[in-house]
């Protein structure tokens, strides 16, 4: 396995001091020596222990719940089950940035009401004075349940004699409500040109359809809450979070209270990538500790976290791609359908825009649906909606290249989106990276070398993500010593306080090391969205650099001050201030920062932002060198490399770790995480069963970062956090028939389908 | 619940005596008891180690091993690493290389990498590949932490030295 050095990777294009450099995160120390204080670390004095009771069955009427066992049991200091909400609000919806959800919805997701939707549904919870007694007190709550047929396909969850989940869900088309009682919770569709005319001038067409399996975010620190909910109404929830203000809003409806009763305290967080902006036990936690006058702590079992969380949807895609003889695309049409669970909400309308998002079409249709089914709630997972989907429609531009005898680099050139091409959903791109990513790939010497031995094939596929804007807040406070303290409200899960605090940094000629970045509660920051949609160095960093401006512009009033001269007077350059007229004047930031004790108040600056949702995005392609094993089908990486626009890359360092993180991410995706259900039950809830990469699993991942700025930023960020999930296991998936010509349409490419597709290959030429 | 068992062990260097269940893990002491939260959890069944620990120098998943097993030992955690003189050279290359992201499962990965160097002061890349194996990272994608656990190889040939105050 080569080793190759990133070290070119990102310099700013060299217009910066601090921005392309690699400075240490500034709470690396913290993580690196066990002081860091995670969600599942959160202890407090006199607290309790909880646990919650999961249902057993795929589909169940909840007949009667009796605690009274559990309650008698010694230790055991509360129990609650649904009936502890308060019914306020039933016929609202909280809305939040992935969409609009009824409150009758979240609720029952988080103790279910009448009916158990899936297995490890919740029906109950305990708090006692350890965790052992408050399992104990799990077996002793009685259940009657009445099973009721379930559900766990999604094209049979769409049939009109399906079981139905809720009597209540009815098929809502272009934003409709059709009065249908189905599992279609709705129906999604994009539209541009004249489909008939473009496939009608299509020397080639090629259709085919796609499967992939439920994957798990497989965050390594499972789902925790910690609750006191004191006598005088104020609750505050510790939790690992993507985003404390959505948790604030999401516990607040469910529970039937003002925001404003609920502070939200995120502590660091061990891993997200979607899954964590779902709220599963706060509202558990808050009951629990209103019923015991006692904080209560919730750590969710790794095996619950499989049955109960955040799973990406399962998903059928159907995708038909038409183009001229030269390789020019005409038409696309996809028609797909993601398993959101037991209640609506999946990424289609993600989904949908992602699908033909990497080239021009002038032709296109897709068409989406959302349909609920008997497993858990589905959640975001990295680029929600992108990695199905352009599995799908980069294995045809691979089949069209190949009929085409074009190559598959050029094919991509040659349709490549840029500036002025329409996106299916509607929105004309801005400057964007997609055509650079393609070039730096045909550059690359990775793209040169040949292989070295028989059943070896490579691939390249493109992907994209968008860059969600949203609100972020920052406040600083400039310290005597010169270095100043940063607060800012996005939950930092991959050194986003490095890459924000790097961009105040700029601003005022300081180096990165003079910040003190830290993430504020829901009582001492601005409103801040969440850490997702790839927008935290690209939304945060924005409102840091706001707030950056506020203190230059602050601190030369102070120097003006000091010097007694009018504010005109002052200038700011290369982190000095000077005088106009008078060149001995000079003051660095630090020796002003001395002198703010004799210059009246403290210099505060603030920054809010709110930049448009979804300008520009990031492109990445990436290549992936495989060989079969033609005995066994196992696939082994031999060699991968992702290349991605950033925009402006902060910290390259952390840019790298993204891609690294995202690429083997793909990698599991395409070849060995699945849920198994039999029988309606998951069959391998455990890290065990469930087998995400490990570091024996896959090479070195190279990187190439490319930096075409994105032309609304200060700094020209773009967000990089998702894309490259996207193209992995298309890249794969073409590297496999080019090692030994099947070509795989269902994900996971286990050993097992990779060895029947080659079987059935042998046994056809014979 | 049983009675509760008198226990006396050595961590990082110190003595330490607690009180424990006989079904408590010895995860469980150190995250609830003892105040020592470094040690993370990841799965509590022991396919990721978050937990890991060193006990008389074998590397060991502690939410696998009873509190009560702890009698006699010599035990090593994350928070035993570094010393008054400073970082172990594993952290130190970890913060150089950008090796964590979320950090939940940087402990586990600098106890097991420890165990590894003193052991086999300079691994091929294969070598810290399968060593660090039982560690799972779901942010990094391991290039980069193999990159630290190389360069720390590299650096510190005797990795037991910069330890001396904690052991
Ligand atoms: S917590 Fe011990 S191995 Fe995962
Ligand atoms: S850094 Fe997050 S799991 Fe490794």
């Amino acid at each position: 396995m080569a080793a190759t050095s990133n070290s070119e990777n990102g310099n700013g294009n060299g217009k910066y001091k601090v921005i392309g450099t690699r400075p240490i995160r500034h709470d690396g120390l913290d993580k690196v020596t066990g002081r860091a204080v995670y969600g599942i670390d959160q202890n407090l004095p006199g607290m309790l222990y909880g646990q919650t009771l999961r249902s057993p069955h795929p589909h169940a009427r909840i007949r009667s719940i009796d605690t009274t066992k559990a309650e008698a049991l010694e230790g055991v200091r509360a129990v609650v089950t649904a009936d502890d909400f308060s019914p306020a609000g039933d016929d609202e919806v909280i809305s939040l940035v992935e969409g609009v959800f009824r409150l009758t919805h979240m609720r029952s997701n988080i103790l279910a009401k009448d009916k158990v939707l899936y297995q490890g549904h919740s029906v109950a919870a305990v708090a006692a004075t350890n965790i052992h007694i408050a399992e104990e007190a799990l077996r002793l709550i009685e259940v009657d349940y009445e099973i009721l047929p379930y559900v766990e396909d999604v094209h049979e969850a769409m049939r009109e004699d399906a079981p139905l989940l809720h009597d209540d869900l009815t098929t809502e088309d272009f934003g409709e409500d059709t009065g249908t009682k189905s599992n279609i919770a709705s129906h999604t569709q994009f539209k541009i040109g004249d489909l008939e005319k473009g496939f009608g001038e299509s020397d080639v067409i090629i259709e085919h359809e796609f499967k992939t399996a439920s994957v798990h975010q497989g965050y390594i620190e499972s789902h925790n809450a910690t609750a006191e909910w004191k006598t005088d109404g104020q609750l505050t929830v510790w939790t690992s979070t993507q985003g404390a203000f959505g948790v604030q809003k999401q516990t607040a409806g469910i529970l039937g209270i003002p925001v404003s009763k609920v502070k939200v305290v995120p502590m660091e967080i061990g891993g997200g990538f979607g899954g964590k902006i779902p709220v599963y036990l706060a509202p558990q936690a808050a009951l629990l500790s209103k019923k015991s006058g006692r904080p209560v702590k919730i750590i969710m079992t790794r095996a619950d976290v499989f049955k109960s969380t955040g799973p990406t949807p399962a998903t059928y895609v159907k995708v038909k791609i038409g183009a001229d003889k030269t390789g020019k695309f005409l038409a696309a049409e996809a028609n797909f359908a993601f398993a959101a669970g037991a209640f609506p909400g999946s990424p289609v309308w993600a989904g949908a825009m992602c699908v033909f998002s990497c080239y021009s079409f002038p032709n296109a249709l897709v068409d989406g649906y959302d349909v609920v089914l008997n497993k858990p709630r589905s959640a975001a997972y990295r680029a929600p909606g992108a990695t199905p989907v352009i599995l799908a429609t980069e294995t045809i531009v691979d089949e069209i290249a190949e009929k085409l005898g074009v190559d598959p680099i050029e094919i991509r050139l040659l349709n490549a989106a840029q500036e002025g091409v329409r996106r299916v959903d509607g929105v004309v791109y801005p400057v964007i990276g997609c055509r650079e990513t393609l070039e730096q790939a045909k550059a690359h010497e990775h793209y040169r070398t040949p292989l070295n031995g028989p059943n070896q094939g490579r691939g390249i596929a493109t992907g994209f993500w968008v860059n969600a804007g949203l609100k972020s807040s920052a406040t600083a406070h400039v310290n005597e010593d010169g270095t100043v303290n940063l607060v800012e409200g996005s939950t930092d899960i991959g050194g986003s306080r490095a890459s924000i605090a790097m961009q105040f940094a700029e601003v005022l000629g300081l180096p990165a090391e003079a910040i003190n970045p830290s993430v504020g509660d829901t009582s001492s920051v601005g409103y801040t969205e969440l850490t997702g949609g790839s927008r935290v160095t690209f939304a945060t960093g924005w409102a840091a650099y706001e707030a950056a401006q506020e203190v230059k512009r602050k601190m030369m009033a102070k120097a003006a001050m000091y010097w007694e001269a009018p504010e005109e007077e002052v200038r700011f350059e290369d982190g000095i201030f000077l005088h106009a007229t008078d060149a001995d004047k000079k003051l660095s930031f630090k020796e002003l920062a001395g002198h703010l004790k004799d210059l009246g108040g403290a210099v505060v600056g603030s920054g809010t932002v709110d930049p448009d949702y979804g300008s520009g995005g990031s492109f990445t392609t990436c290549m992936a060198d495989v060989e079969v094993d033609p005995d066994t089908g196992k696939v082994t990486i031999l060699r991968f490399t992702m290349i991605q626009d950033a925009g402006t890359a902060i910290h390259p360092s952390y840019v790298e770790g993204q891609m690294q993180g995202g690429s083997v991410q793909g990698i599991g995706w395409a070849l060995n995480e699945e849920y198994f259900y039999s029988e309606g039950r998951m069959q391998n809830a455990s890290f065990l069963d469930y087998r995400i990469p490990t570091c024996f699993d896959v090479p070195m991942v190279d990187t190439v970062i490319v930096e075409v700025p994105h032309p609304g930023h200060p700094f020209g960020v773009r967000g990089v956090g998702e894309a490259s999930i996207a193209p992995p296991p298309a890249a794969i998936a073409i590297a496999i028939y080019n090692a030994v010509g099947v070509r795989l349409r269902e994900l996971p490419m286990r050993p097992d389908r990779v060895l029947a597709a080659c079987l059935e290959k042998l046994a056809a030429s014979h | 619940m049983g009675k509760k068992l008198y226990i006396n062990t050595t961590i990082n260097g110190e003595a330490v005596e607690f009180l424990c269940e006989p079904r408590q893990s010895l995860l469980e002491i150190f995250r609830d008891h003892l105040g020592m939260t470094g040690t993370k959890e990841g799965c509590n069944d022991g396919n990721c180690g978050a937990c890991n620990v060193i006990i008389d120098g074998v590397l060991m998943n502690s939410c696998l091993i009873f509190a009560v097993e702890a009698q006699d030992r010599k035990i090593v955690t994350i928070e035993g690493l570094a010393s008054p003189q400073g970082l172990h050279p594993l952290q130190q290359k970890f913060l150089e290389h950008a090796s964590l992201q979320c950090g939940i499962c940087t402990p586990g990965f600098l106890v097991a990498a420890k165990a590894l160097l003193d052991q086999n002061p300079d691994p091929t890349e294969h070598e810290v590949r399968h060593w660090l194996a039982g560690n799972l990272c779901r942010c990094t994608g391991y290039d980069k932490i193999v990159r630290a656990v190389l360069d720390a190889a590299n650096v510190a040939p005797n990795t037991e030295t910069s330890l001396q105050s904690s052991n």
